[in-house]
């Protein structure tokens, strides 16, 4: 089963959703992506117990900072999925890039860049 | 320790308002111990107001550095080489670290990042309540350990009042009434008579009402020990 | 009986065995005296002191000195209250001295609603002392001393009440509570508005039991319900309040318009009943905002004329 997911998701594996902080979405952001979800494992099926789930909180957070800027908090989301469900990943991938491409670029610029 | 909440972005955006090159100053005391003013949430801040500054096209340049504590000069000190390379620093310790910064750099401007709050400890992760009025006279032994001056809304020393209601306290329904707390416990140790007096009147000169306060240690002040 | 503390009509009345009657006057907001004096003539007459309220609910109003001061002027009896949240030691000597000068005579101490409630919450609240420890400074200046210790050349004798509520948390404790504030010098009580009187009676009997009540006078406070809305507000919305179930349902089985009828009806049966309850030497009336009732309610309530001391 070859899924195909669109280009535009740039993927960064980390060992938990745990393992991602609110600097790491944020800095993101910072560094010009238009958008960024974190897609961790269904909630109660997390092998380190809660990291899907503080994941989330961070994820929350991100988006009431995002708020308070004045940035769509939609740029960021998250995800719960098992790594059985290869199609369900592309659908989250199209999903996510549709509700950023609705947006539009992303506001913060990087005028170094 | 002490307890902080951090001010808003919109706030901490406007003192920065005119700089292009700030520096944001964490502290690993107190308010790294309640999460508002450590090394993560120094980043966080950055980050946030960087993100702002793009999206108004306006860039602002960061640096961050996080000091031992921002409430003794040596560690104050470390920060004396580069500390005019900014148009303004930013303080994320208690109220007491800009000051610390403002006393020992005249040249420089210092603004708090923080609402320092109270005196107070975690009830649960995330949660912090006010435990002490730092008065400067304890009289909690009277009370079983407990403060009626710090966490009584209206600092009674003979509670409760008649606004006490199901163990809450009438301000609001999340705030405990201490003196139902202290009745309840005197009376589960037998001991509500110590209740039955009217005590002498509160000598707040060793309080805030008593001017700035100052505290010597002579042993250490003279013998370096 | 023992000789007099301050002199004032109220204290002549308790202390020649009357069953006392005291009414209630909130100042306006504003300067409006006109108004202050019309609300007065009700209560002149039908009472033997007026209570003068102090920022009432942390609202600020006329000063509770000077609306006292005016009812002094108009030859009737003031109860001065004073509640801790508002003033600093200096201000509560110095108004107590004040207050005895223009006519005062009777006191009632108080810690004060917070100012969350009122409608300056932003303000800085004092509570330098509190409400026990108000009672024994104006006991203290009436043995003419200042708290510091030095003396007053002429000592402000005021009749010394306080108040108690026994509706609030711990209820174990408000008794105790009580026997501490007559022991810190309270003269009289007046206690929170009673409307649950089983349990009213309960407290009574403690009350009793402890002979607290030939230390100290202690009236029953009353307030009249002009409907069932304003029970059930007052149930839901003013802390320490303990409105029971029944007499919310009494006042909804009546007919709107007949709602203040049945309310006074209540307040009169309360007050019958307070008359023959050992150990309550008089009821204090407070008519929220309903003074045009109180010569009405004192009629009914075979309290008049007023005993002339």
């Amino acid at each position: 089963m070859r899924l195909s997911y669109p280009a535009d998701v740039k993927i960064i594996q980390v060992p938990c959703t745990g393992r991602v902080d609110i600097i790491h979405l944020l800095n993101a952001i910072k560094d010009g992506a238009d958008g960024v979800y974190v897609a961790g494992c269904l909630e109660g099926e997390c092998h380190y117990i809660s990291g899907n789930l503080k994941a989330r909180k961070k994820v929350e957070y991100v988006k009431k900072t995002l708020e308070e800027i004045g940035i769509e908090p939609e740029r960021v989301a998250m995800y719960n999925l098992s790594s059985a469900q290869g199609a369900r990943f592309a659908e989250i991938a199209s999903e996510m890039v549709e509700i950023v491409r609705k947006l539009g670029p992303t506001p913060v610029i990087n005028s170094a860049a | 320790m002490i307890v902080a909440d951090r001010k808003s972005l919109e706030e901490i955006l406007e003192m920065v308002a005119d700089c292009k090159k700030i520096l944001i100053v964490g502290c690993k005391g107190c308010v790294t111990v309640c999460n508002v003013g450590g090394i993560k949430e120094v980043e966080i801040l950055s980050s946030s107001l960087e993100i702002a500054r793009k999206k108004a096209g306006n860039d602002i340049e960061i640096e961050m550095k996080t000091l031992e504590r921002q409430c003794d000069n040596e560690y104050i000190e470390q920060l004396s080489e580069t500390v005019n390379d900014y148009d303004a620093v930013v303080s994320m310790a208690c109220g007491v670290g800009p000051q610390f910064l403002s006393e020992m750099y005249r040249d420089q401007k210092f603004f708090p990042a923080l609402n320092t709050t109270f005196f107070g400890g975690a009830t649960e992760h995330g949660v912090w309540e006010e435990r002490c009025a730092g008065c400067g006279t304890c009289i909690i032994h009277k009370y079983d350990g407990l403060c009626p001056i710090a966490r009584c809304a209206k600092s009674l020393l003979h509670g409760p009042c008649g606004g006490s209601s199901n163990s809450v306290c009438e301000i609001s329904k999340d705030t405990e009434c201490v003196w139902d707390l202290i009745v309840r416990k005197k009376m589960e140790q037998g001991r509500l008579e110590d209740l039955f007096i009217v005590n002498d009147f509160k000598d707040w000169r060793s309080a805030r009402d008593g001017g700035p306060r100052r505290s010597i240690r002579e042993e250490l002040v003279q013998g370096n020990i | 009986m023992s000789e007099l503390k301050s002199g004032s009509n109220l204290e002549k009345v308790l202390n020649a065995g009357y069953f006392a009657f005291t009414g209630e006057c909130g100042p306006p907001k504003g300067a409006n005296v006109e108004h202050l004096t019309e609300k007065f003539k009700f209560l002149k007459g039908n009472v033997d002191a007026v209570n003068i309220t102090d920022n009432q609910t942390a609202v600020v109003r006329m000063s509770s000195l000077a609306a006292s001061a005016l009812l002094v002027q108009e030859g009737m009896e003031a109860n001065f209250q004073m509640v801790c949240r508002d003033r600093n030691r200096l201000a509560m000597m110095a108004d107590i001295l004040g207050a005895h000068a223009l006519g005062i005579r009777n006191m009632l101490c108080l810690s004060g609603d917070h100012q969350t409630f009122g409608n300056h919450p932003e303000a800085k609240n004092v509570h330098d002392i509190d409400s026990m420890q108000l009672i024994r400074l104006v006991k203290t200046m009436r043995e003419g001393k200042f708290m510091n210790g030095d003396d007053i050349d002429v000592p402000p004798k005021m009749f010394i009440g306080a108040a108690c509520n026994p509706f609030a948390d711990p209820y174990e404790y408000r008794v105790y509570r009580l026997a501490n504030k007559i022991e810190a010098g309270a003269d009289f009580i007046q206690t929170q508005c009673i409307f649950n009187m089983e349990k009213f009676r309960d407290f009574m009997k403690k009350v009793v039991d402890m002979g607290l009540h030939e230390k100290c006078y202690i009236l029953a406070g009353v307030t009249p319900m002009k409907n069932a809305g304003m029970a059930n507000f007052m149930s839901k919305f003013v802390p320490g309040m303990d409105i029971p179930d029944d007499l919310i349902k009494r006042l909804k089985s009546v007919d709107k318009r007949d709602q203040s009828e049945e309310g006074i009806k209540f307040a009169l049966e309360q007050i019958e009943e307070f008359k023959e309850m050992e150990g309550v030497a008089g009821v204090h009336l407070m008519a929220i905002e309903w003074e045009h009732k109180v010569p009405e309610i004192a009629e009914r309530a075979k309290v008049l004329p007023r005993p002339q001391m």
